[in-house]
């Protein structure tokens, strides 16, 4: 399974088999449908996609004419999960750093306040540099 | 919260992991919490039930930091690492590795702040020295104690789709 999870992120590094994936997600296609919305040729297509069937990522209909590809759930679920709980942590960090920022601003206008009444001379664009 | 929506994990090559957060502050204030011990204590804490028992750092090239957070079950974690880079308030470069070593090497650090119109955007890259290294980090999240159920694998998978991020 971890290997597995290993060549799901390798194939889903490349910008391009995104894409591939991504119209996938939207019903099966076959190699040149594929080919079409990119500026490569069918050849250099073959070779995302036997990336990606090696990753388990899609795979053929039994269609023999077209060999048409499909989009196989399990292992991007399986990555997309790790990528959403490793996500949760960060964003559990980041929601208590949001309010410790309010917090951070509200004293620095408190601080400005005092010294703009110590020295009145203190030009307000000079601040929250 | 407004906030989250800004917030990203990508993984753009085979051994980093890119972190992009949005923060309703101008960029002094964020890069004093995440250099000021006394500010880092209030925020760094990890998963819920985790809390800091060591927090150290001496923001100067050189200088070191020390991590060490405890878990509901009195369990340890700890981080060590040394700054290699600082320019106030926009770029921070460190290196940092876990005490119990669950994945080889070190890793690296790079904290981008940029301000736009009084907020900051934070865009962290974790390099790690392997494919392998980074994959273990990434999967950390389960070790970290987040092993809440996970039964919406067809919710998640549409915006993986569309964007090829967790987003």
């Amino acid at each position: 399974m971890s290997q597995r999870l290993d060549a799901t992120f390798a194939a889903l590094a490349d910008p391009t088999r995104r894409a591939i994936l991504a119209r996938l997600a939207t019903g099966e296609a076959s190699v040149a449908q594929l080919a079409a919305p990119f500026a490569m040729s069918q050849p250099a297509i073959s070779k995302h996609l036997k990336v990606l069937e090696r990753a388990g990522l899609i795979s053929r209909s039994r269609d023999a004419q077209r060999r048409p590809r499909r989009i196989e759930a399990q292992p991007l679920a399986e990555a997309n999960e790790w990528l959403e709980r490793y996500r949760k942590i960060w964003e559990a960090n980041f929601e208590r750093l949001d309010a410790l920022l309010e917090e951070m601003k509200a004293m620095q206008v408190k601080r400005d306040d005092k010294r703009d009444k110590g020295q009145t001379q203190v030009t307000r664009t000079k601040r929250h540099r | 919260m407004k906030n989250s929506t800004t917030f990203k994990v990508t993984t753009p090559t085979d051994r980093e992991i890119v972190i992009t957060r949005e923060f309703d502050a101008p960029r002094t204030l964020v890069f004093d919490a995440f250099t000021k011990p006394e500010l880092i204590k209030r925020w760094l804490t990890g998963p819920p039930g985790w809390s800091f028992v060591v927090c150290e750092m001496d923001a100067r090239v050189g200088g070191e930091f020390r991590y060490v957070w405890r878990g509901p079950d009195q369990s340890e974690m700890g981080m060590r690492g040394v700054i290699r880079e600082i320019v106030p308030p926009e770029r921070i470069v460190a290196t940092e590795r876990f005490d119990q070593a669950w994945y080889p090497g070190d890793a690296q650090d790079t904290w981008v702040l940029t301000e736009t119109s009084g907020k900051t955007t934070l865009t962290l890259t974790l390099r790690y020295e392997s494919r392998e290294a980074r994959d273990i980090a990434l999967k950390s999240g389960m070790d970290q104690g987040m092993a809440a159920g996970y039964d919406r694998l067809e919710e998640l998978l549409p915006s993986f789709a569309a964007g090829g991020t967790a987003q």
